[in-house]
């Protein structure tokens, strides 16, 4: 199941390896048969790492998801709690060890703090009279995990959800601690970055650390010739723009109108049953949503899912063609040998055939989506403001929207999209908006609408100039023309619009950032570039024609149509660079927004 | 560029970029869907000659569903709360998936960055936390100085930040002048490393009083910031109002303590909540939403109040007829005014519950009263009302009909609200552009309108089309064939 890690122009898989060792490591230190006690969220991330078989070899016997009240029964030796540093977690696992019943089934407690151990929690489970009953607390170093073969993801585990995520929007230094962190055991694994580049503040301070930390071990470097050649640091809201925009490629609306988590979609079930079991009518009818893994692994998914929404139809056909020519052999196989042959590529059809059927499915469901008029309207609401159109006036499909109480996510994207194409609202415009929006879904949203500004993500005009004009002609951000079946831009992505965050990955590759000093003044923080010593020897002679490789750090997020625009820059003949991307989460404009409101849960409508 | 809405500009619709979206064409890229979907249709059946239960999953899916840790925990799980018994219970089969190369890598993340000494607690301030097992920390790869030292008193603050981020022993005590204990928290600040800044801070919260401790993190941004993470996480919500004042962040203060107001559960407690928040010192905007926040409420109360005993007096028919969902209490503001316009209508502007009131009192504007109100009149078929909302006269009494809002928006309303066809085509016959005005009218059927306007038009050939739409014989159609054979009118064709 890991395999497609290693395809890539990176060997990701040996960042896997190192995590599944420092598992194994573990659970041998708790000896005996061991019962793993799991904070759900983390169920997610670790099945990326690792399968129940591996924690099986290591006599794992039995999995809990950790609840209050008593443990259930197991007969081991070893309960170890899986858990993030969460104080709420903390009173759970009090509690699970105080009512342990130590008369009738002595067992050994542990902890793993995963991705790393906290103080606070340690001194809550002192408070509570407990930290005496572990016999390890440790601490499972989960910085970057591999999604695919060019994606790492830190999954924002360092986040506390009480925590006003002004992280990476403003700073929070844990976060760009544990970033650093990352990054250090990335060059312990795959050598020096000899260059960084960076654009914003986080950046900068990422950067700082990472040099500074490089300093401390100095004389320990890890005698590895490096992989990458530069790596690019970038802050979000060095472009708050892109998340904004709806995303147009095959999996970016995927994660749109169903959200992927942990690199798995769950999907309504009507489709696949009826795909499934044709003619028995009536039978079974599933009700839990169809659970389906995309990766790379899957051969057609990685075709497509970085096409423009409008092409996948094709590619789809295509598909359909040459499978159904496969199958149509069977009729001219005539020898032994012919059948044998063509039986023995039966499984790799069916498995061909059967990923067709799910994605056939998939895109019929976002294709109802995308064909609605609802989905049009605010395509061309968002095409509108990008293109800098009334972008200094009430909008009056928001205006309806919020009459109609549309979600309010909905409407926040909307209206902080508009914003940041203004530069910022002109003040009774901003007040008129929230005025509609607190009155609509509640006074109470005022929380959020205080989140927003902090995070500019709305904010009122300070001056005169509006300089997203300038930074979308210079950096040539709207394309009149993009070609969605054969592209040759990456604004295909969001069918016109070039991702800035891109651009300026783009720009740096070629010519370079001397180029656009200009904008990049006008866009917020420092821009820089340092240099990492490589020790003698290491030094690496590229080949003619070689292409560079370069790590692209998102620092706050990246989204699904990010990485197809990223990696199309990679698959560009004369590109000159493969893009390797690694972020703190993978977000889309929806779960953007909602991480930035108060109590996000409490406002489903 | 294009302008929404806007009819005239044939280009909108025929630019290739707003067209991305539409499907249209009958040789779009989308009816090859169904193509795909045929070819995988009539490879099924050959299919499933050969491997009756073809599993999706166990095939292409690279096995990953089954054998999976979430999917694993779910197993166990379900398997004993189905038997209740968990001692005997055998474990789910597991399908191993093929394990990996093992020669890939030869590292771990932790033989990378493990501290020498394997004992010794991160915790203490001398109190130590017990246990002195195995434990990995973070980076160490070179042997600091440090650990030649036999005395803590010989630490200095960046050893003794080292030394907590590498989990050994370390102490804080020593750090005793405030200056001492200031050069501790800026080389924690300086590591990054908010595990430690955090422990630091606890350090100079127990042994500092809080007035130096605030005066000295003002100046401290990054110290500061983890201070009042570390307050809200243990929930000393009074220290961090303090915290605030004196830092003159007032405002952050006053929207902290508003925020507590979800927690309360109890209306009236949260309504006296909401007052007592009214005196905090908010922005000018933030004052006026939380004021009409505890007003609302406040009515609320006193309509639900009302409401309910009137409902279960049975005295007014309105409660009987559409018995009422949900109580109002909490409901936004506009929600509010829909439920004064549902049960409320035509109340004198005096009583708290009437729309007139409402309105005023919380300055609603025209276009939302107008769209709540149609919403609320509609739902419930009360086309008089409907027409009053937009009647107006002029000083020489003549009446006419106005709306805020275009009367397209008012059509599409009405029609949601299953308006017949003589109260919708009133409102289709205001939509000033001929253009929408057509179309809103072919959508909906008003036969009348379109009969009219092509009348009005003169465009007899336009008639002749739309005869051949509608029934033969009906009304419409005599309409149609009486106007075509009328010779007084000059069609322009």
């Amino acid at each position: 199941m890991s395999a497609h890690l290693s395809y890539g122009r990176v060997n990701l898989n040996i960042l896997r390896e190192a995590a599944r060792k420092e598992l194994r490591e573990f659970l041998d230190k708790c000896g005996g048969s061991k019962a793993i006690v799991w904070d759900e969220y983390l169920t997610g991330p670790f099945g990326l790492i690792a399968q129940y078989s591996l924690l099986k070899e290591h006599e794992v016997e039995k999995m809990f998801t950790l609840k209050g009240g008593r443990l259930p029964a197991a007969d081991v030796k070893n309960i170890i709690f899986f858990v993030r540093p969460r104080l709420e977690l903390m009173d759970i696992i009090a509690e699970n060890v105080i009512s342990e019943d130590k008369m009738h089934s002595p067992r050994d407690f542990h902890i793993l703090f995963v991705p790393r151990r906290s103080m606070l929690c340690e001194q809550r489970l002192k408070e509570q009279g407990v930290l005496g009953s572990f016999i390890n607390i440790d601490e499972y170093i989960l910085d970057l995990i591999p999604y695919d073969g060019d994606l790492l993801s830190m999954e924002d585990m360092h986040i506390d959800t009480t925590h006003i995520p002004e992280c990476y929007l403003e700073s929070d230094q844990t976060s760009l601690y544990h970033t650093a962190k990352g990054l250090m055991t990335l060059q312990a694994l795959y050598g020096t970055i000899p260059q960084i580049f960076g654009k914003g503040e986080c950046a900068r301070h990422v950067a700082n650390m990472m040099l500074r930390m490089k300093r401390e071990f100095a004389g320990s470097q890890t005698q590895i010739l490096p992989v990458f050649d530069s790596l690019l640091l970038l802050d979000r809201n060095v472009d708050l723009l892109t998340p904004l925009a709806t995303q147009l490629t095959y999996e970016g609306l995927i994660d749109e109108v169903y959200g992927i988590t942990n690199g798995y979609v769950k999907l309504p079930p009507e489709k696949f049953s009826a795909q499934k079991k044709q003619g028995e009518a009536g039978k079974d009818l599933p009700t839990e949503p169809k659970k389906m893994q995309l990766n790379s692994a899957e051969e057609l998914y990685a075709e497509i899912r970085d096409k423009n929404f409008n092409g996948v139809g094709a590619a789809l056909s295509k598909k359909a063609k040459i499978i159904s020519a496969a199958f149509e052999e069977r009729h001219s196989a005539k020898t032994v040998g012919e059948i044998k042959q063509f039986v023995s590529q039966l499984p790799h059809m069916q498995a061909a055939r059967s990923s067709l059927a799910n994605h056939t499915s998939i895109a019929e469901l976002i294709k109802d989506i995308t064909t609605s008029e609802a989905f049009f309207d605010n395509l061309t609401v968002e095409q509108e403001f990008m293109t800098g159109v009334d972008t200094d006036k009430v909008n009056t499909y928001i205006e309806d929207c919020i009459a109609q109480k549309d979600p309010l996510i909905k409407i926040l994207r909307l209206v902080c999209m508009q914003s940041v194409c203004n530069n910022g609202l002109k003040q009774k415009l901003l007040d008129y908006y929230k005025r509609e929006i607190l009155q609509t879904y509640g006074y109470e949203h005022m929380l959020t609408l205080n989140n927003l500004e902090k995070t500019g993500l709305l904010k009122p005009q300070t001056s005169t100039r509006n300089n997203y004009p300038t930074i979308r002609k210079t950096l040539k951000l709207w394309m009149e023309d993009a070609n969605e079946q054969n592209p040759n831009d990456i604004s295909y992505v969001y069918s016109g619009y070039a991702p800035l965050s891109i651009r300026l990955t783009q720009v740096l590759a070629r010519p370079g950032w001397r180029s656009i000093e200009e904008v990049l003044k006008m866009l917020p923080g420092p821009h820089f570039e340092e240099r990492q010593q490589l020790p003698a020897g290491l030094h690496k002679k590229r080949q003619q024609g070689e292409n560079r490789t370069t790590l692209v750090f998102f620092l706050g997020g990246v989204t699904y149509a990010e990485i197809a625009a990223l990696r199309f820059l990679s698959q560009m003949e004369d590109g000159g660079t493969e893009y390797i991307i690694a972020t703190t989460k993978l977000i889309n404009g929806t779960s953007w927004i909602k991480s930035l409101m108060d109590r996000p849960e409490a406002q489903a409508s | 560029m294009m302008i929404r809405g806007k009819p005239d500009e044939d280009d909108y619709w025929n630019s290739s970029k707003f067209k991305a979206f539409t499907f249209d064409d009958e040789d779009d890229d989308f009816t090859r869907l169904k193509e795909s979907k045929r070819a995988v249709n009539s490879i099924r059946s050959l299919v499933e000659e050969e491997d009756e239960e073809d599993d999706v999953e166990k095939v292409s899916w690279s096995g990953e569903p089954v054998g999976s840790i979430s999917w694993s925990v779910k197993e166990t799980e379900s398997s004993i709360r189905s038997t209740g018994e968990v001692r005997d219970q055998s474990f789910p089969k597991i399908h191993t998936a093929p394990s990996l190369p093992k020669n890939s890598s030869g590292y771990s993340l932790s033989s990378l960055f493990k501290g020498k000494a394997k004992t010794g607690s991160f915790q203490s301030f001398s109190e130590s936390f017990g246990d002195p097992s195995i434990r990995n920390y973070a980076p160490e790869l070179r042997k600091p100085k440090s650990e030649y030292k036999d005395y803590v008193s010989d630490w200095t603050p960046e050893e003794t930040v080292k030394r907590m981020q590498q989990g050994k022993v370390y102490s804080l005590e020593k750090f005793r002048s405030l200056q001492d204990k200031l050069l501790l928290l800026d080389e924690a600040v300086n590591a990054h490393d908010g595990n430690v800044i955090t422990a630091v801070l606890i350090y100079l919260k127990k042994s500092l009083s809080k007035e130096i401790l605030f005066r000295e993190l003002i100046t401290r941004e990054i110290a500061l910031r983890h201070y009042i993470h570390y307050l809200k996480e243990i929930g000393e919500q009074k220290l961090l109002v303090e915290l605030f004042k004196s830092m003159d962040r007032t405002e952050d203060m006053a929207l902290m303590q508003y925020r507590d107001h979800l927690n309360v559960r109890d209306e009236n407690k949260k309504r006296d909540f909401l007052k007592n928040c009214l005196s905090f010192p908010f922005s000018p905007d933030d004052a006026t939403h939380v004021q009409d926040h505890y007003t609302l409420l406040e009515r609320q109360i006193i309509i639900e109040a009302n409401d309910k005993q009137v409902e279960s007096s049975g005295q007014a028919d309105i409660f009987k007829k559409y018995p009422r969902k949900a109580s109002i209490l909490n409901m936004p503001i506009i929600t509010t005014l829909y439920y004064s316009c549902f049960y409320h209508y035509g109340e004198s502007d005096g009583t708290f519950s009437s729309p007139a009131n409402i309105r005023k009192t919380f300055r609603i504007s025209d276009k939302q009263f107008l769209l709540t109100c149609l919403g609320a009149r509609a739902k419930l078929k009360a086309w008089f009302d409907v027409d009053a909302l937009f009647t107006t006269k002029n000083w020489l009494g003549y009446t006419k009909k106005r709306s805020p809002i275009g009367f397209h928006r008012i059509v599409d309303i009405l029609q949601k609200n299953n308006a017949p066809v003589q109260v919708l085509q009133d409102y289709v016959n205001l939509v000033e552009d001929v253009e929408q005005k057509i179309s809103l009218a072919q959508k909906y059927k008003c036969h009348d309108v379109i009969i009219n306007t092509y009348r009005d038009l003169k465009d007899r050939q336009q008639l002749i089309v739309y005869r051949g739409k509608v029934e033969r014989g009906s009304s419409e159609y005599r309409k149609i064939e009486e106007i075509l054979s009328n010779s007084q009118l000059r069609w322009k064709n």
